[in-house]
């Protein structure tokens, strides 16, 4: 902990940081190929859907010896339609056969339980008429539909409607990066897949918000200072909350994977796998997204803005004017705004002795030299 | 920041006095609930989970409704729940009395059908609509048997006979008495489906082997339908038929049930009725009239005679046609061969005599009925009317065996995300970790008490979605924690002294888990109401162990922080309380260590802090 601790802590005074806005294009080019190379992939490979989409009949045997090759041909032979036959881990048979329709999956139950000598209430049957997986499907593109525009009216009203469109955009790289990768890596999309994928919406905002929950609160007053412009504040934010943001995503994975490891290693295939499958890459793209895309897109879009562009301008001009008058005029020049409106950007690293920093010029590039107690800090407690 | 916070802050002075009084009740407070709820889990007797049938084994039947051809905007929820009502009323009556038949989305009925009971039957029962038809009736006699009144059916409730019309106990079904004894020649009604007759007497004649209805009942009632109607309905119905009739015992369930197996419209059946008195059983000739053909039906309180409730109904054109027929042949019969029996799923709900031909469509049922009665009888004809069709949609077949071992795998995936979960709390935030974890056993607490309370009260199922819901939840509630205490480190790093610290934090940090929190649960709650299947219980237990982390960070974690701050292991800020300040490279508080005044030189701490 003590180095984990440490290095919190200096995160969090801005002391060590990463410049995540600075470096923004490069991330922003990054998830662009990304995402290209999702899209393509969708595109040229498409998605493999499960049996619960395009209609059929899935069996689960209970422990057997019998070969996958035999098994087979007994399901072809019952069903009359092509079977793929998969050996489990614990010697059970998974065996898909497409285009059965449901009535008729009971006589191959009964024909495979027969060749397989089993009893047919042993073995497990999963029937799904071809519509089904539609209306899942459906019915969760809409549900989709439905909580991206609640949660852009949401963060509009509890933030701003800058930070709601970068959410969003986030969400969405999220999801194309998950549903790419289910693409190119040729898993099968099953409702699991989607319940995942789904989860994910949840997730990857959780997580955002809380970034965007800090920026918020230490671009209160931004406007009313002269030394930070939005981007650094919102690098700032990001750098004092990234322990978090590690934290959370560590914990969120961690029972996951918990779930991956017995959904594929125990059961072989089934539910588990497939939810804990896309959670886990969809989490892992929340992260990243939450982190180098979305406060980054937050910063641009603000920066666009009159007012900070404004600011900016005078931030610039006083440090090009500091860096005249040489180091040594650092430290006066808060004082005559009685300690207030400079604290915002800097809010992280005073609390108790809001003191006077100097110009820094953002978070990441000068360690704070000057945490100095500028004042005292005794009428803060 | 600061600023912000201490205006945030400032108020709070005199709640913060308040809320360091008031921790240990808190505390006590959601101790008292949860043993209550726990209590109250035992004094239920539900102790468990309701296991779901992926879990506990069993067939779960999806079926989607379907509009008849011609009809639009038929599914509704009114009619999905009339559906839910025959379907119920018909699993249920085969002795599958555990099934659970409800609506799900828009368009989709759920039934479950618990591991141990012939799901191969009840699924050819659930996949066929509402069927109701109106048949000649043969013979009519009131059912010998115990003597008691068979406890009543749930919902086939029309269970009148057309009032007080009715002296005819006694009639002697026609045709011959005599015990036969095996497969006598199916004959005696004229129809051209040989094969169905077949099988319909076999089935017939041996009630107790489950049915071969391979064939689609879709298909038999579709040709009734078109067919014109079959000549009447002799006289004499087949010996076997008659043997059958003889035997039957009306106030035996089983009989009941059994009776109703195999029936073809197009063939002459035996059937049971209740009446106020208890059962009539019939012998029935095929089909006339199509329930479907029923266009319309209501209770209607007749003002102008004395005649009271009644019910009215008015056919299709086809219909019109076809009941202006039976109703023309039957008129001229002697009673009880002058009746018609309603027949709803293979039990006669009604038998009405007819009077006069009723040519015009329009038909009424008069006797002495109650409000009540009238109102059933009336639904019990628009079920005919009902114009949905039932598609299956998915059939999950799930053996005791993988049941277990689906629960036990997720057992093992929940035991396994919580120990790792656990052990990275342990590792960062140390002596902070035991308030984690605490907190964590009772989020689990809580959710286990409240899923097996929900199983009774709103049918809840723990299925493996809802599990994988669970898990997942981990992360959820352990990041709320998270939060607060990086908030607290935060303010330690400040240099403050912890008490302060965990008030301070706290403002900020019930902020943000409130705003994420809330993020987390419209996802859950939008996918909830929106999506069918599996998705459902997934959205259902995140949603509900969102709404618990909540509570249990306002009300055992803050609590327990709180209480926790004045114990010197914390306090003291030990290498193991995970809030070190020097770990954490905090300022030294400023009044202890460093009396340095306020315009110390700009570099001299931070080689300590590096």
């Amino acid at each position: 902990m003590s180095k984990l601790g440490d290095l919190g802590a200096r995160l969090y005074r801005g002391e060590v940081g990463y410049d995540f806005v600075g470096k923004r294009k490069i991330w922003y080019g990054i998830s662009i190929l990304i995402t290209i190379t999702a899209i393509v992939g969708l595109a040229v490979r498409g998605l493999n859907m499960g049996i619960e989409f395009e209609g059929g009949a899935v069996f689960n045997t209970p422990k057997t010896s019998v070969s996958v090759a035999k098994a087979e041909e007994a399901a072809e032979k019952a069903s009359g339609h092509d079977a793929l036959v998969q050996k489990l881990g614990n010697d059970t048979l998974r065996i898909q056969i497409a285009g059965v329709d449901t009535g008729k999956s009971d006589q191959v139950k009964a024909e495979l339980a027969n060749e397989f000598d089993m009893k047919a209430d042993d073995i497990n049957a999963d029937l799904v008429g071809p519509s089904w997986g539609e209306q899942i499907a459906n019915k969760a593109w809409q549900g989709l539909a439905i909580f991206m525009v609640l949660v852009v009216i949401y963060l509009a009203i509890a933030f701003e409607w800058r930070m709601a469109v970068a959410a969003l955009i986030a969400l969405i790289h999220d999801i194309t990066i998950t549903v790419g990768v289910y693409a190119l890596v040729g898993f099968e999309v099953t409702p699991g897949t989607v319940i995942g994928l789904l989860t994910i919406l949840g997730y990857s905002l959780y997580d955002t918000v809380v970034v965007f929950d800090s920026l918020k609160e230490q671009s209160k007053d931004l406007v009313k200072q002269t030394r930070f412009t939005y981007s650094e504040v919102a690098n700032r934010s990001i750098n004092s909350t990234l322990v978090r943001s590690i934290n959370t995503t560590v914990v969120a994975l961690l029972p996951v994977a918990g779930l991956l490891f017995i959904g594929g290693g125990f059961l072989g295939a089934g539910m588990l796998n497939d939810i804990s499958l896309s959670l886990f890459v969809g989490l892992a793209a929340g992260a990243y997204s939450s982190i180098f895309i979305a406060t980054p897109l937050v910063a641009d879009l603000k920066e666009t803005e009159p007012q900070m562009k404004a600011l900016k301008k005078r931030v610039l001009a006083k440090r090009r004017a500091a860096a005249a008058k040489g180091e040594s005029a650092e430290a006066p020049e808060p004082a005559g705004d009685d300690g207030r409106d400079d604290e915002p950007g800097d809010a992280a690293s005073e609390g108790a002795a809001p003191a006077v920093v100097g110009p820094r010029s953002g978070p990441r590039s000068q360690p704070a030299r000057n945490r100095g107690r500028g004042r005292p800090s005794g009428k803060r407690r | 920041m600061d600023r912000e916070n201490e205006k945030v802050a400032a108020p709070k002075k005199g709640r913060k006095q308040a809320a360091q009084g008031k921790p240990g009740r808190t505390l006590v407070l959601i101790m008292i609930a949860l043993v209550a709820m726990t209590g109250g889990m035992f004094l239920s007797g539900h102790t468990t989970p309701r296991l779901g049938i992926d879990l506990a084994g069993g067939t779960s039947i999806t079926l989607e409704a379907k509009n008849e051809p011609g009809q639009k905007n038929a599914i509704n929820q009114t009619n999905l729940n009339t559906a839910v009502d025959i379907i119920n009323n018909r699993v249920n009556g085969l002795g599958v009395s555990e099934a659970e038949v409800q609506t799900q989305g828009d368009r989709n009925i759920i039934v479950n059908i618990p591991k141990g009971t012939n799901a191969k039957q009840a699924r050819e029962q659930v996949g066929t609509t509402a069927q109701l038809y109106f048949r000649p009736v043969l013979a009519q006699q009131p059912s010998t048997g115990a003597a008691e009144k068979p406890t009543p059916k749930p919902s086939d409730s029309g269970k009148d006979k057309s009032g007080g019309d009715k002296s005819k106990d006694g009639d002697k079904p026609k045709g011959s008495d005599e015990p036969k004894e095996e497969a006598t020649s199916p004959s005696g009604t004229p129809t051209t489906q040989g094969r169905s007759v077949t099988e319909a007497l076999k089935a017939d004649a041996t009630p107790s082997s489950t049915t071969d209805a391979k064939d689609d009942p879709a298909k038999d009632k579709k040709d009734d339908g078109k067919k014109d109607p079959s000549p009447t309905p002799s006289g004499d119905p087949t010996a076997q038929l008659q043997e059958q009739f003889a035997k039957l015992d009306c106030t035996d369930k089983k009989a009941r049930a059994k009776v109703k197996e195999g029936i073809k419209p197009s063939d002459p059946v035996v059937a049971c009725g209740e009446n106020k008195n208890g059962w009539d059983k019939f012998i029935l000739g095929p089909s006339e009239v199509n329930g479907k053909e029923v266009d319309d039906a209501k209770a209607v309180y007749d003002t102008q005679g004395a005649a009271g409730w009644k019910v009215t109904m008015n056919f299709s054109k086809t219909g019109t046609k076809q009941f202006a027929d039976i109703t023309g042949k039957l008129a001229s019969k002697q009673p009880p061969q002058n009746e018609f029996g309603i027949v709803m799923d293979g039990e006669v709900v009604s038998a009405p005599y007819v009077s006069q031909a009723l040519t015009t469509g329009d038909a009424e049922i008069s006797g002495s009925f109650s409000q009540d009665e009238a109102k059933d009888l009336a639904n019990i004809l628009s079920y005919g009317a009902l114009p949905l069709t039932f598609k299956e949609q998915s059939v999950t077949t799930v053996s005791a065996a993988l049941g277990g071992e689906q629960l036990r795998a997720g057992m093992i995936a929940g035991a396994i995300g919580l120990a790792l979960v656990i052990i990275y709390l342990v590792a960062y935030y140390r002596g902070l970790a035991l308030i984690a974890i605490a907190s964590l056993f009772v989020s689990a607490a809580l959710t286990y008490t409240i899923m097996t309370l929900l199983g009774p009260t709103i049918k809840f199922a723990l299925n493996l979605p809802a599990v994988c819901g669970a898990i997942v939840a981990i992360g959820i509630t352990a990041d709320s924690f998270i939060v607060y205490f990086e908030r607290i480190r935060d303010e330690v790093r400040e240099g403050r002294t912890l008490r302060p610290a965990v008030e301070r934090a706290w403002p900020r940090a019930r902020r943000t888990i409130l705003v994420s929190d809330f993020v987390s649960f419209l996802a859950a709650a939008v996918l909830f109401i929106v999506t069918v299947g599996k998705v459902q219980g997934f959205a259902f237990t995140l949603g509900l162990t969102t709404l618990l982390d909540v509570v249990v960070v306002f009300f055992f974690t803050k609590p327990l922080m709180t209480i926790m701050a004045r114990k010197k292991f914390f306090a003291s800020g030990g290498k193991w309380s995970g809030l070190d300040p020097k770990r954490l490279g905090a300022k030294p508080p400023l009044r202890r260590s460093r009396p340095s005044g306020p315009t110390v030189p700009v570099d001299s701490t931070t080689p300590k802090e590096a």
